[in-house]
């Protein structure tokens, strides 16, 4: 038994076009991790979600799911995997259950067995009530709620969220995030990519960032968090900073009562507010201007 | 385990294309049988009653098997080709393909859609022919299977049409140039040994002339072509036209990068 969820070997894509998608992509996937797969627009993420599902041919490479080549053994591999894609491919003018059960009987669930696996994905994911619904009737939260359980339908070891929380709001995401955890501790592996980089940083143990059709990155969360040194706080305070300098050259003033001051990682929040209480300055707020993931994926994909 | 598997994967793409048509039945079902309708009353019995009798018999029952396969013709290519078409177009179709279906499961799935639907229309037109005039089936069961062999075949095509699609006009274009044009010219409205012949040996290029010929022979007895002959005409472009649209679905042409 492979302990690999996902292998991706040498993988290339050129498109018709001539476009090279993706350049000697090398990646792998433990079985119950909850992966993140960074990058910006355009970068490649969403030809490799493609090809694991295999809705974007290969140029050359490979492609394992848990350990059964996606080309060789197609059929075998999709029942495996469970893919929320990024944008709604759902047909409009069908009743979400009774989409529900479609998927169901592509995946070899009968008729009954499909309307329970629904009843319970749809309560867990609250879109019970709107189940005779078309999508067309549903918000956008709803609709990516309703993407989600489809995914789930066929209980898959392997699922893909591209980008599953985008234009949902902050509640909403909350609650999806505990859902991600709550399927992800039940032994479902997860490949995540997202725009919130806080997302990725919440919930997910490693990570892989490409960029230009290149993995850049490809490490555990905690290492990143560990190997940023630096880190920079927006600090507001009640009064002005007459001398500024008496924090030397790790401070800038943004304003007249807020400042940008950059330490070192091991330096904590009491001990900055300490330094500005020692020279007679109270701070009213202090923000971490930018997560660490971000600061790194920001390096890294900078032009 | 598998053959249930094929089996559950096969129903449910056919309720599926069942549920579809049949729920629109306004829109699937009635415009054909009100075309074909008045097609009856203004050729058949306004028309028809001054003309003299072909091969023996009165002109309205002549015409009734052509008009009979016409909307088999075009509703069993209409329903394959609105379906995946309307299913690439809204992405839906991406469904079909990260899940665990064969390709044979996918396009038979589809085609007895449309052959469903061909099935309940062609059988109402008869009923409603049957107010004109009686029309006894001279061999029900070629009848069942010519409905069933050319139903499947144009809703191959019309899958083959919705793979190369790229707009919602493209999926009309073969059936107003292409299939309108050929149902016409195919003896639906007359004997072809009645044409110039010039004109006779154009109609041995036309594929539907034979199957409109077949059907006639299948409900009146009348062989103006061989029936055989047309029995493997069809057999061959089934054939042939599922292979391609196998190997369309096989390379995923339509829906894959």
């Amino acid at each position: 038994m492979t302990k690999y969820a996902l292998e991706i070997q040498q993988l290339n894509k050129t498109y018709r076009n001539g476009v090279k998608a993706l350049k000697d992509i090398n990646l792998n996937v433990e079985d119950g991790d909850l992966f993140a797969f960074l990058g910006p627009n355009g970068a490649g993420k969403s030809t490799v979600i493609g090809i694991i599902t295999t809705l974007v041919n290969i140029t050359s490479g490979t492609v394992k799911v848990y350990g059964k080549d996606i080309r060789q053994f197609p059929e075998a591999t999709k029942k495996m995997i469970g893919v929320v894609p990024q944008e709604y491919n759902l047909n409009q003018f069908i009743p979400i259950q009774e989409t529900m059960i479609n998927i169901g009987g592509y995946f070899g669930l009968t008729k009954k067995q499909a309307m329970n696996k629904t009843q319970e994905l749809f309560e867990d994911l609250g879109i019970w009530h709107k189940r005779e619904c078309t999508p067309r009737e549903l918000s956008g939260g709803m609709k990516r709620r309703l993407l989600i359980a489809r995914a789930l339908i066929h209980s898959p070891k392997l699922l893909i969220l591209d980008e599953p929380t985008a234009g949902v709001d902050t509640e909403l995401r909350l609650t999806m995030w505990d859902f991600f955890k709550k399927i992800n501790n039940d032994g479902v592996t997860i490949i995540l990519t997202t725009h919130y980089l806080e997302e990725a940083e919440r919930l997910c143990k490693n990570l892989s960032i490409v960029h230009k059709g290149e993995i850049v990155q490809n490490s555990p969360m905690k290492d990143i968090i560990a190997s940023k040194r630096k880190h920079t706080y927006i600090i507001r305070t009640d009064s002005t900073i007459n001398d500024i300098n008496a924090f030397g050259d790790s401070i800038i003033s943004i304003d007249n009562n807020s400042y940008e001051l950059t330490v070192d990682n091991k330096v904590s929040i009491s001990e900055i507010i300490n330094s500005f209480n020692n020279n007679k300055i109270n701070v009213i707020e202090i923000l971490s201007k930018r997560n660490k993931l971000e600061e790194l994926f920001m390096e890294l994909t900078q032009e | 385990m598998i053959k249930q598997l094929y089996i559950t994967q096969l129903t449910t793409i056919f309720r599926k294309e069942f549920f579809r048509w049949s729920r629109i039945w306004i829109q699937t079902i009635l415009p054909s049988v009100i075309t074909i309708f008045l097609y009856i009353t203004i050729f058949g019995n306004f028309i028809g009653s001054r003309l003299g009798d072909i091969s023996g018999l009165p002109y309205i029952q002549f015409i009734l098997p052509g008009l009979i396969i016409m909307p088999i013709i075009s509703n069993s290519y209409m329903n394959v080709v609105g379906s995946f078409y309307s299913g690439r177009f809204q992405k839906s179709v991406e469904e079909l393909f990260v899940s665990p279906l064969s390709s044979h499961v996918i396009l038979i799935g589809y085609v007895l859609g449309g052959v469903s639907r061909a099935f309940v229309v062609g059988f109402a037109v008869y009923l409603v022919s049957l107010s004109f005039t009686s029309i006894p089936i001279h061999n029900v069961y070629l009848a069942i299977f010519l409905t069933l062999l050319v139903s499947f075949l144009f809703s191959i095509l019309g899958f083959i049409n919705a793979v190369y699609a790229k707009s919602f006009d493209d999926i009309n274009i073969i059936p107003t140039f292409v299939l309108t044009p050929l149902t016409y010219l195919g003896g639906t409205f007359y004997s072809i040994y009645n044409l110039p012949e010039a004109w006779q040996t154009v109609s041995l290029f036309n594929p539907i002339a034979y199957m409109v010929s077949a059907f006639r022979y299948a409900f009146i007895g009348i062989e103006e072509m061989n029936t055989f002959n047309a029995i493997v005409m069809m057999f061959i472009l089934i054939f042939f036209m599922y292979s391609l649209a196998i190997y369309l679905l096989n390379r995923g042409i339509g829906v894959k990068n």
